[in-house]
């Protein structure tokens, strides 16, 4: 007998180990979730840490107003199978408070809001700890950051103050007002989460499947259109077979032109991509070399 | 598909990031669009060729100072295995970020210049690596392609390094002659060094043999949660949650738990997917019971007749890695030690060892930013460990300063004090 774990065993075994260590040391943890495939690899890791009870913490969307409906659907009956308790923050309830302003133009997004719309539904619910599916591989600030990262009262992430991390001894300690972002998923990559929603035969949402959408191209992606975002001159809409590497707004989510409809399919697709899926998909992140980097300092996701 | 920690050490100049970018881009790990952004930045400041180190430069004050800060993971995966990469800078910081940085790798991986030979670096990352218990050492001798791929330059390095390393507690080391820059016995074996019989680098990070590192004989499990469904359905289910931290669990074995001392048998053993037959560590399972005890977490199941150490003082050597204070005696701490807090008072600090030159300090009595030493401390509840060098989970804590709740010290457990 070899003993040996897997490494998609070894990783999901670490992830539910730090749900459970939230679970025991915190008061009030949430879990984000936007129906992405991140965010469904944590639930599922969530279901798993706490089976046969349910998951002790509630599950939170930052709404945008500007998603994928497909994505709301599936957010909504996966949630309830789950037996999950839903909360809603709502950036169109922040533009209606006047807490942030509606940014205007055909190039509108609300990705940016959404880090006022989290802060205040954090500060509202008095949440300690906030469960994020950001993976140390998607980005190079990411790389950086720790499982348990400390917030301070601003929400603010300090990339040169943080914590030591050692063992799995994980430290989230801290004050009122302040919280803990954690990141059970840290050490996957983009592969080891199709691999396992693979494996595991995780339902995911319709869109990450190849299939006929009328899109357009801007910047090198191919936008989905929608109603939440306008033309601009010599943009034409045609009909494309596409599928998402990544699901964010409708406004700035790219899809991929792909006939890829299984996750077989998918896996050796992604395996044989030369693009990361951010480049490729993700005009947020393309502002600037640390557009990722000075958002996560603001407090974003 | 088996997972492999490194972590790698080494300063600015000893081409760390040069080989790192070098693993990533042979082993096709790198993008398109990661690769195009790292040409562009290269060309912007006059770097004479694409500047690999750029792929492992996170953040925007490191690519302006061109150094390295803080520990940053990188990923990549071959057929054979996948790798996390633990990137450690090795300028001030080092000791701190090391143990950060290499507390859970299975490899260590030392660059040398092969110009410089051993420097004072390259001794205090091995020693790290020896005093972490890091199961295998590698050292690079880098920059070979400027020595003129000269053997006799690499045997000398490497008699002076196995010199040094007689006084370390190293089980497995191992030497690779390279050039990062141009890729030999990076992921190829080298055409220039046919006078070298052993594996390139990622060949043998891909064979080191790494299943036994991890210690099957000791059964311990830290409770790390309690299960226990509050709903209708009339479903009686108890089941204590944790991670397996040695030793392997079967339904059908008797237990101990501490620190009442009630014994039991393992019911069943329930993994992530239902119940399973055995249970290894680092597997995170939930153990039910055929006795019904008040088990909490913090408590340790284990077996009867090989129980951890129980006890309120330990010996420890401890890293301080606060910028802030330092350790002294009587110095009150919170300490976390597997799923357990109490509080620990530091009763003396026996030594302060000098991670260079290895000279034991008698006369020092505090620890300051990355300083290392033997401490004993106390504490409130008894804890439930094992010497560090038998079993990595159950022999390190962490001291957190209970006034910023920062994590200020990282220990390795020696015994009993």
């Amino acid at each position: 007998m070899s003993y040996q774990l897997s490494h998609l065993r070894a990783l999901e075994a670490e992830g539910i180990h730090i749900m459970r260590e939230v679970a025991a040391e915190f008061e009030r943890p949430v879990l984000l979730f936007s129906g992405g495939k991140d965010s469904i690899v944590m639930l599922e890791l969530a279901i798993r840490a706490f089976a046969p009870a349910k998951i002790p913490f509630p599950v939170m969307h930052v709404d945008t107003g500007h998603n994928f409906p497909e994505v709301i659907e599936f957010r909504d009956s996966r949630l309830e199978r789950a037996g999950a308790r839903l909360i809603v923050a709502s950036v169109q309830d922040s533009i209606d408070q006047g807490r942030v302003t509606e940014v205007t133009g055909p190039r509108a997004s609300r990705n940016q809001l959404q880090t006022v719309t989290l802060l205040d539904a954090i500060e509202e619910h008095g949440f300690d700890a906030v469960f994020g599916g950001a993976r140390r591989d998607e980005e190079k600030a990411r790389a950086k950051e720790r499982v348990f990262s400390f917030r301070d009262d601003f929400g603010q992430w300090d990339p040169k103050g943080q914590r030591p991390e050692v063992w799995s001894l994980y430290n989230g300690r801290h004050r009122k007002g302040e919280h803990i972002r954690v990141f059970p998923i840290s050490n996957w990559t983009e592969l080891d989460v199709w691999q396992y929603l693979h494996e595991e035969d995780v339902e995911i949402p319709p869109i990450y499947f190849a299939h006929e959408r009328r899109v357009f191209e801007r910047d090198g992606m191919l936008l989905s259109e929608s109603p939440h975002i306008e033309l601009l001159e010599g943009e034409t809409v045609f009909t494309e077979t596409v599928r998402y590497r990544t699901i964010g707004d409708m406004t700035c989510t790219g899809a991929v032109e792909s006939g890829a409809a299984t996750l077989q399919a998918i896996i050796e697709e992604v395996a044989a991509t030369r693009i990361t899926e951010r480049g490729a998909t993700r005009a947020d992140d393309r502002v600037s070399e640390a557009a990722m980097e000075d958002r996560k300092k603001e407090g974003y996701f | 598909m088996e997972l492999l920690r490194f972590a790698t050490a080494g300063s600015v100049d000893d081409g760390k990031s040069t080989l790192i970018g070098r693993l990533l881009y042979d082993s096709k790990t790198i993008f398109q669009d990661q690769l195009e952004a790292v040409e562009r930045t290269s060309v912007e400041r006059g770097d004479e060729y694409t500047n690999l180190a750029l792929l492992t430069d996170g953040l925007r004050a490191e690519r302006e100072q061109g150094i390295t800060i803080d520990v940053a993971y990188r990923y990549f995966a071959t057929p054979r295995r996948k790798f996390i990469i633990a990137d450690t800078p090795g300028h001030i910081q080092y000791t701190r970020n090391m143990v950060t940085g290499a507390s859970t790798a299975n490899v260590a991986l030392v660059l040398v210049d092969a110009r410089n030979g051993i420097v004072e670096q390259s001794r205090r990352h091995a020693f790290l690596a020896s005093l972490l218990r890091i199961p295998h050492l590698v050292v690079c001798i880098n920059k070979m392609d400027l020595v003129d791929w000269s053997e006799d330059r690499y045997e000398e390095i490497k008699a002076e390094f196995r010199q040094f390393a007689t006084k370390l507690d190293i089980n497995d080391l191992t030497f690779i002659p390279v050039s990062a820059l141009l890729g030999d016995n990076v992921v190829d074996r080298s055409d220039n060094m046919k006078w070298y019989e052993g594996l390139p680098l990622l060949r043998f990070l891909e064979e080191v043999h790494i299943a036994s590192d991890r210690n099957l004989i000791d059964s311990r499990f830290p409770v790390q949660y309690v299960i226990r469904p509050m709903s209708s359905s009339g479903m009686d289910y108890r089941g204590y949650a944790g991670t397996v931290s040695g030793g392997v669990f079967k339904p059908g074995d008797e237990v101990v738990v501490l620190p009442s001392g009630f014994t039991s048998t393992i019911a069943a053993i329930d993994g992530p997917n239902g119940p399973i037959d055995e249970a290894y560590p680092p597997m995170s399972v939930t153990i039910r019971l055929t006795d019904e005890i008040d088990i909490s977490r913090g408590d340790m199941i284990c077996r009867p007749k090989n129980q951890p150490i129980a006890s309120q003082d330990v010996e420890a050597m401890v890293c301080w890695m606060s910028e802030v204070g330092s350790l002294q005696p009587r110095q009150k701490l919170a300490i976390k030690h597997t799923t357990r807090w109490a509080r620990a008072m530091v009763n003396d600090v026996q030594y302060r060892l000098d991670v260079n030159t290895l000279h034991r300090d008698e006369e020092a009595s505090a620890l300051a930013l990355n300083e290392i030493g033997r401490v004993s401390l106390r504490t409130t509840a008894p804890l439930f460990f094992d010497e560090y060098r038998r079993n990595r989970f159950t022999g390190s804590f962490i001291l957190v300063d209970e006034s910023t709740n920062n994590t200020v010290a990282a220990g390795m457990i020696l015994g009993e004090s």
